[in-house]
C-alpha cells in the first residue's frame, strides 16, 4: 500500500509542504541570517556579525520589556490557573446551571485581543477616573490592567480543560480516600491534583506561552504607554522593526532571542510538569 | 460511570450547599458579562459622554441613536472588512483542513527521511513565535504578490500547517491500516481511499482543527496587518485598531459601535456551535 500512496506525493503532500516552506521554513532561516545583517528590506543585506546582538543589550527598552514580560507571565500563569482550577472544582459538583455558567465563562476567548483591549480600556479607565488616574498613568497600571484582562479572557478556556480532567478522576479513588479518613483538603492534595496533572501540564503550558507572546492585548490596552513602561517583548520587537529606522537588524536579533527564550521555557515547563504526572 | 459514583458520594452535601454556589456563580456571571454590556450601552451615547460618564445608561442628553454605527460603518467601510475577514477565515480553514489532512495521511503512511523531517519541523514550528518570521514572511509574501485576501490563504496554510498536521497525524496513527487496505484491494485509488474512507473517519479532528484555526485566523491582527495591502483590504481587527489614530483623534463613539458589531457575529456563532467549540477545545488541548 505504501508504494501505491507514495506516487501521489504531488497531490497529497506537496501543497502543504510548499506552503510550509514558504510560510515558515524560509522566513525562519532568513530570520536567523538577517539577525546578523544590516538591512532595510530582505534584498539589500550586509553582513555585520554580532553587532545587532551587542546593540540590543544596550537598549534599555528591550531589557525593560523582557523584565515586564517575565513578571507578567509569572503573575498571569498563577492567577489564571488557580482561579480556573477553583471554578472547575466548583462547577463539577453538579449544581444547577452548570452548563450555562460554563458557556458564559468560556465566551471571552472567542473575542480577539484587539477588541478585548478596547473593551477593557473603556471599563478600567472609567473606574480609574474616580481616582483621577488612567491606565497609562504608569507602567504598574498597565501591568495590572493586562492581568485583569488576561484573567477574564483565559480563565474560561483553562476551566474547560480542568473540568474535563476532574471528570476523569475515578470516583472510587475519592471514595476510598474518604473511607480511609482523608479530609477534603487531603483528597484534593493527594488524589485530585496528582490525577489532573496532565491538565495542569497543558494549562500551564498554554497560559505560559500565551502570556509570554502576548501582543494584541498589549497594543490595544496601553500600546506600551507611558513611554514604553508597559511594553511587552512582542510589541517591543514590532516597534523596533517598524518605527525605528536603521534598527531592523536589531529587531530581528531581538526576535531570535525571543524565540530562544520561548523555546527554552516551553521545553523546561514540559519536562518539569510531565515528571509530576502519575500513571492512571 | 466514574462521574456517577462521584455524584453519589457528594449527593448529600450537594443538596445543602448547591444554592450557595449557584448564587455565587450568578454574581460572577454578571461580572463576566458586564464589560460587554458596558460597550453596548456606550455605543448609543454621544462621544463626549463616553469618557466622562462611561457607567451611566444613555439618557436623553447623551443618547445618540444609531449615529455612532452609521458614522463608524461609513468611516471604516466596515462591511468590506467583514467580507474580507469572512473570505480569509473560511478560505484558510477550508484549505488548511483539506491540505493538511491529506499531507498528514501521506506522511504517516509513507515512511522515509523526508516525511519524518516534515513531521519534526511541524512540531518545531509550533513553538516559534510569530515575531521570529514576521519581517521576512511579510516581505516574501509581498514579493510573491500574496498581499490580497486570496493570497494570504497560502500564508495561513504555511504558518498554520504545524499544529494542523500534528493533530491530524495523531489521529491517522489510530486508524487501523486494514480499513484502508480493504478499500485499496477493492480497487480504490489512494485519492478515493482518502476522501471516501479516511477523511470521513477523521471528522472529530477536522472539527477541532477547524475551530482552533478559525478562532485564531478571525481574530488575528498582526499577520494580515503586515501581509495585506492595507489601502485595499482590511480585516475586522485591523479596522478596529485603525479607529485609534488611523483617522486622527480617537472617536470613542464609533469605536464602541464598531466593537459591538465585531462582537455580535462571534456571539451568535458561539451560541449556535458552542457544543462543538467546547468539545473541540478540550480535544485540541489534550492532543496538543
Amino acid at each position: 500500500m505504501e508504494k501505491a500512496i507514495k506516487r501521489y506525493f504531488p497531490i497529497f503532500a506537496l501543497p502543504t509542504i510548499a506552503a510550509f516552506t514558504l510560510g515558515f521554513i524560509v522566513p525562519f532561516l532568513m530570520g536567523i541570517y538577517l539577525s546578523f545583517c544590516e538591512f532595510t528590506t530582505i534584498t539589500d543585506t550586509k553582513f555585520v556579525g554580532l553587532k545587532n546582538y551587542i546593540r540590543i543589550f544596550s537598549d534599555p527598552t528591550f531589557l525593560h520589556a523582557l523584565w515586564f514580560t517575565a513578571l507578567f507571565t509569572v503573575v498571569s500563569v498563577l492567577t489564571i490557573n488557580v482561579f480556573a482550577f477553583i471554578i472547575a472544582m466548583l462547577l463539577t459538583k453538579g449544581i444547577k446551571g452548570t452548563n450555562f455558567f460554563r458557556t458564559v465563562f468560556f465566551m471571552p476567548n472567542l473575542i480577539g485581543g484587539i477588541v478585548l483591549g478596547y473593551i477593557w480600556q473603556i471599563l478600567l479607565n472609567g473606574i480609574l477616573a474616580n481616582f483621577g488616574r488612567t491606565l497609562t498613568y504608569s507602567g504598574t497600571y498597565g501591568f495590572w490592567g493586562l492581568i485583569v484582562l488576561m484573567n477574564w479572557q483565559q480563565i474560561g478556556y483553562m476551566m474547560i480543560i480542568y473540568i474535563a480532567g476532574i471528570q476523569n478522576v475515578p470516583g472510587e479513588l475519592i471514595e476510598a480516600a474518604k473511607i480511609d479518613g482523608a479530609t477534603n483538603w487531603q483528597v484534593l492534595k493527594n488524589v485530585t491534583i496528582p490525577m489532573v496533572m496532565p491538565s495542569i501540564t497543558i494549562c500551564s503550558f498554554l497560559t505560559l506561552t500565551n502570556s509570554f507572546k502576548l501582543f494584541d492585548q498589549n497594543l490595544a490596552l496601553t500600546a506600551g504607554e507611558p513611554s514604553n513602561s508597559s511594553q511587552m517583548v512582542a510589541l517591543n520587537i514590532f516597534e523596533t522593526f517598524y518605527t525605528r529606522t536603521g534598527w531592523e537588524g536589531a529587531g530581528q536579533a531581538k526576535a531570535v532571542i525571543f524565540f530562544i527564550i520561548v523555546a527554552a521555557i516551553a521545553m523546561a515547563q514540559n519536562r518539569m510538569t510531565r515528571s509530576k504526572e502519575v500513571q492512571q | 460511570m466514574a462521574k456517577n459514583a462521584d455524584n453519589q458520594v457528594s449527593a448529600v452535601r450537594k443538596a445543602k450547599h448547591g444554592w450557595v454556589l449557584t448564587l455565587f456563580f450568578s454574581v460572577l456571571t454578571v461580572f463576566y458579562i458586564y464589560p460587554i454590556f458596558l460597550v453596548l450601552i456606550n455605543a448609543f451615547k454621544k462621544k463626549g459622554f463616553i469618557t466622562k460618564e462611561p457607567f451611566a445608561l444613555p439618557s436623553e442628553r447623551s443618547f445618540f441613536a444609531l449615529k455612532n454605527f452609521v458614522n463608524g460603518i461609513e468611516k471604516t467601510n466596515f462591511f468590506a472588512a467583514v467580507g474580507n475577514s469572512v473570505i480569509i477565515t473560511v478560505g484558510s480553514v477550508l484549505v488548511i483542513v483539506i491540505c493538511t489532512s491529506m499531507c498528514a495521511w501521506y506522511i504517516t503512511r509513507v515512511k522515509n527521511k523526508l516525511t519524518s523531517t516534515v513531521y519534526t519541523l511541524c512540531l518545531f514550528s509550533m513553538i516559534v513565535p510569530f515575531q521570529m518570521v514576521m519581517f521576512s514572511l511579510s516581505k516574501l509574501a509581498n514579493m510573491m504578490r500574496l498581499s490580497n485576501p486570496i493570497g494570504i490563504i497560502v500564508v495561513y496554510l504555511g504558518f498554520g500547517a504545524g499544529l494542523a498536521v500534528f493533530m491530524f497525524c495523531g489521529f491517522v496513527k489510530s486508524i487501523p491500516l486494514e480499513i484502508e487496505e480493504a478499500a485499496m484491494i477493492d480497487g480504490c485509488t489512494p485519492i478515493q481511499t482518502f476522501f471516501q474512507v479516511v477523511f470521513p473517519i477523521m471528522k472529530p479532528t477536522t472539527i477541532t482543527v477547524s475551530i482552533l484555526q478559525a478562532m485564531w485566523i478571525w481574530n488575528d491582527y498582526l499577520l494580515p496587518y503586515l501581509v495585506l495591502d492595507l489601502k485595499k483590504y482590511k480585516t475586522v481587527p485591523i479596522v478596529i485598531q485603525y479607529l485609534k489614530g488611523g483617522y486622527g483623534a480617537v472617536d470613542w463613539g464609533t469605536m464602541m459601535a464598531m466593537l459591538v458589531l465585531a462582537i455580535i457575529p462571534i456571539i451568535i456563532f458561539y451560541i449556535a456551535c458552542q457544543k462543538y467549540i467546547i468539545e473541540g477545545v478540550v480535544a485540541g488541548a489534550v492532543k496538543g
